[in-house]
């Protein structure tokens, strides 16, 4: 049952993704995204970890996609593309069949790379279970990591004041 | 072949419960046209059925039988699949409400099955994840549609939804910190019992801040007045669903209702104990939660037919200059309160 | 149970699928959003191997990825319509200016 369910979001992420990166219309791009992150979302429940999974739609596909969608609806993001002569060689037919074979090689070196190490099944029930624990995840992130907590609202609040400033209309 | 009767209880239950929402909805029609018509003086829809309470029903037979229109420079797979979010992010924001206590179906089943569709240990959060997916259905609306008065309304409604949401996640974290867990189930539980005998151990007592900011933020989540600048029919023809006829429509219209009642559920599960009443044995309590969340669906129309509208700039200062500081005031004077008692 | 491999090939495939778009794609908004699927590959990995090692590490850390992508799409986002109004295009060829 968990198999089944793990191929059905991993097959989902990756044609997402794929679809994310191939087609053309960046109205597209952003919703085929967003089902890449759901299903994400749910690779994270399967792991039993439903915080990851919830924090990852709040922040991800419901507040990082939303300003997506706003900048491609504000700039309306023209649909085609034209490919400049610098590069037309390796995009074209040869270098797309090059590429494509390195890819290809890549990947299948990859594959076999990490199903020939002896990670096979997950921790005793009991102790992997437990990374479900919302009050345990709190205890780490304000204990444990607090430094990398206060840096990173440092960090927020940073990246907010830049954005204003950068995306200001000059006088 | 063996067919587990837990799991078609659940079937069931969960059957159950997304017809209730919808009838629901129809309800809410209904007691708006009638709330609306006694607050202006008049009588309000009384042909159709006993006291027209079946109106909805015919607005829904109307509304399926007109045609489906499409502008033709909309763009048509976004177009058609904008309500289709709207109303999806509506009904399963329902799903971890929890409604009453475990029952045995008066002893048909071995194992009780409780009354939600599921309880999650982050049941808050997955709330506030769904009804944030809500914005979408409306961006992608005013967008697909290619109108200006549908674009204009898409993007002021979608400002306003994600702003009121740091004000909404603000008060759901000082009741968690009152509660000390996410599930919604827990936290009611939490609230049973007497303080001296007589006053219920709701959280709306500790927190009455947390309760008017949390239903500001929920109103004006579901672009509901005060708050429904973006529908006006004076300024926006009527917003991001100006182009939309037929189910398309009542895709968005259900989507509003379902959105209320979600809120209104979850306000009754966080602030005003749930289903925890007294005088009404165990497998009745969920009758004591209906009333609870009839009263606060009920506040929702008072408000919409009493108070004028906001300006959207008076709309987005409320909802950032005042609500998110009373909000964060409200949390730290709740982790102080509970540092405090222990 | 699925086992632990199965989790970092799909994360391996999900990098390299947005690697592949930073690369191939001539639209600003595209690149970003394949800086974001490789964050998100990164992501799984990490929640993946504290599940397998029992610890809440994993999901402490993705919080903080997930944070510095949001800051990171804010300020990316930001310099995109900056150059969007000086230019009037989103294809990275045409800032050129500072190339030999």
């Amino acid at each position: 049952m968990d198999v089944i369910a793990f191929y059905l979001f991993a097959a989902i992420a990756i044609v997402s993704s794929l679809l994310v990166v191939g087609q053309r219309n960046p109205m597209y791009s952003v919703m085929l995204l967003i089902t890449s992150f759901g299903a994400l979302a749910g690779l994270y429940v399967l792991l039993n970890s439903p915080f990851a999974a919830v924090t990852q739609i709040i922040i991800y596909a419901g507040a990082i996609m939303v300003l997506f969608l706003f900048v491609v609806m504000l700039l309306n993001v023209p649909r085609e593309e034209s490919v400049p002569s610098a590069i037309a060689a390796l995009v074209g037919p040869t270098g797309r069949r090059i590429g494509a074979v390195l890819a290809l090689v890549f990947g299948i070196e990859v594959v076999w790379a990490l199903s020939r190490v002896g990670l096979s099944w997950f921790a005793q029930d009991a102790q992997g279970e437990s990374v479900k624990d919302v009050a345990r995840i709190g205890s780490a992130l304000f204990r444990d990591h607090v430094f990398a907590f206060e840096a990173t609202s440092i960090l927020i609040l940073v990246a907010m004041v830049g954005a204003v400033v950068l995306a200001r209309r000059e006088h | 072949m063996n067919i587990n009767p837990t799991i078609v209880a659940h079937l069931g239950l969960i059957f159950v419960i997304f017809n209730m929402l919808v009838l629901s909805a129809a309800f809410m029609v209904w007691m708006e046209r009638k709330v609306c018509a006694y607050i202006q003086d008049r009588v309000g829809p009384n042909r159709v059925g006993f006291e027209g309470a079946l109106q909805p029903f015919a607005d829904v037979i109307k509304l399926m039988f007109k045609e489906q229109l499409r502008p033709k420079a909309a763009d048509a797979l976004l177009f058609g699949i904008a309500p289709v979010i709207s109303a999806c992010a509506a009904f399963a924001a329902f799903s971890v409400v929890p409604f009453g206590t475990e029952t045995t179906l008066w002893g048909l089943l071995d194992v009780p099955i409780p009354l939600e569709v599921t309880d999650v240990n982050v049941a808050v959060l997955v709330i506030f994840a769904i009804t944030s997916m809500g914005v979408y259905g409306i961006v992608l609306a005013g967008w697909s549609s290619n109108s200006k008065y549908s674009l204009l309304g898409g993007l002021r409604s979608s400002a306003q939804m994600i702003s009121y949401e740091l004000s909404y996640g603000m008060a759901l974290a000082a009741v968690i910190m009152l509660a000390g867990s996410l599930s919604l189930r827990e936290i009611v539980t939490n609230q049973a019992g007497y303080w001296w005998g007589f006053i219920p151990r709701w959280y709306l007592f500790l927190q009455p801040l947390g309760f008017f900011i949390y239903m500001c933020a929920g109103v004006a989540e579901t672009n509901r007045a005060p708050f429904d600048f973006p529908e006006a029919e004076q300024e926006l023809v009527a917003g991001y669903h100006t182009e939309y006829s037929s189910m398309s429509f009542a895709l968005f219209f259900l989507a509003e209702y379902v959105n209320m009642v979600t809120v209104s559920a979850v306000a009754t599960s966080l602030y005003l104990g749930g289903w925890l009443g007294p005088f009404l044995p165990d497998w009745l309590q969920w009758v004591w939660f209906l009333v609870k969340v009839f009263l606060l669906l009920f506040f929702y129309v008072w408000m919409r037919w009493t108070l004028p509208r906001y300006r959207y700039d008076q709309l987005m200062e409320f909802g950032w200059k005042w609500l998110l500081p009373a909000s964060v005031i409200n949390l730290l004077a709740t982790a102080a309160l509970v540092l405090w008692i222990g | 149970m699925v086992p632990l491999n199965y989790y970092l090939i799909l994360s391996g495939i999900l990098f390299a699928i947005g690697t592949a778009g930073v690369f191939l794609r001539r639209n600003l908004i595209t690149v970003l959003l394949s800086i974001e699927i490789m964050l998100n590959a990164v992501n799984l990995t990490f929640v993946a191997v504290g599940r397998y090692l029992g610890s809440v590490d994993g999901q402490v850390i993705t919080f903080f990825v997930m944070t510095v992508a949001a800051a990171e799409a804010a300020v990316g986002l930001a310099l995109v319509i900056a150059l969007f109004r000086h230019r009037e295009t989103l294809s990275p060829d045409a800032f050129t200016a500072l190339k030999w």
